[in-house]
């Protein structure tokens, strides 16, 4: 029992570190990398709360197609984040 | 937009796996977590990772947006025509559960230990939602890819 809190600890705390590094990049496809990663280490934490259904659907459409999707957006414009 | 060889090979490596993975979700969706919707979506990521792998101009001879939205419609199709067979008794009526048809065996009662040819209809309608969610998912990706100039 003591462990399954400690993970879900840890994930955590990887959610939120993974969402600062989506914000700080300047790089825009290590960006969508890291979100893909962030849908990740959600549908592991829907695993641990008894929810695979939701955890498949998460892992499918968040890590796999949404990632797919930004990566061809960034294709078709610039891949550095400029200051304006 | 082409990406570099160690993308080209891990992709094309990849993409079987991928599939068959799908299909499983799929077939084993009246059992086990997952069905129609999530095999669906599996089976579009691996389409997306071909699109982003590799040209559009190389990969549009053998995903066609027409070709995809064909498979759309023909899911549906097969989903209401299953719904509509059950006419009889009434819409969406389980008419191929116990007859020992094609998915039609009897269970033991309590939990389904594992038997995959039970459920009736239901395994139909999740083959019919997953043709459903690959072809539409799909054609999103197509159409996006099919939209960005090349930058140079």
């Amino acid at each position: 029992m003591i462990f399954e809190y400690l993970l879900q600890i840890f994930l955590l705390i990887g959610l939120v570190i993974l969402a600062y590094l989506a914000i700080k990049f300047k790089d825009l496809i290590a960006c969508a990398i890291s979100l893909g990663i962030f849908s990740f280490i959600l549908s592991l934490e829907f695993y641990i709360l008894q929810a695979p259904d939701v955890a498949i659907a998460e892992a499918g459409i968040g890590a796999g197609l949404t990632t797919a999707i930004f990566i061809i957006a960034i294709h078709g414009t610039s891949r550095w984040e400029v200051e304006e | 937009m082409k990406m570099s060889k160690i993308v080209r090979t891990q992709a094309n490596f990849l993409y079987p796996f991928i599939l068959i993975f799908g299909f499983y979700i799929i077939a084993h969706g009246h059992l086990t977590p997952g069905g129609g919707f999530q095999g669906g979506a599996v089976i579009a990521t691996g389409i997306a990772l071909i699109a982003v792998a590799y040209k559009y101009n190389d990969i549009k001879k053998w995903l066609k947006k027409t070709r995809l939205t064909a498979t759309e419609g023909i899911g549906l199709l097969a989903f209401i025509i299953t719904a509509i067979c059950g006419f009889g008794t009434s819409f969406f009526y389980n008419w191929l559960a116990n007859s020992g048809l094609l998915f039609g065996d009897r269970v033991p009662y309590g939990i389904n230990p594992g038997y995959l040819n039970t459920g009736g209809v239901l395994p139909i309608m999740n083959l019919a939602v997953g043709i459903e969610v690959l072809g539409g998912l799909g054609v999103i990706i197509v159409y996006m890819l099919s939209y960005v100039k090349e930058v140079k």
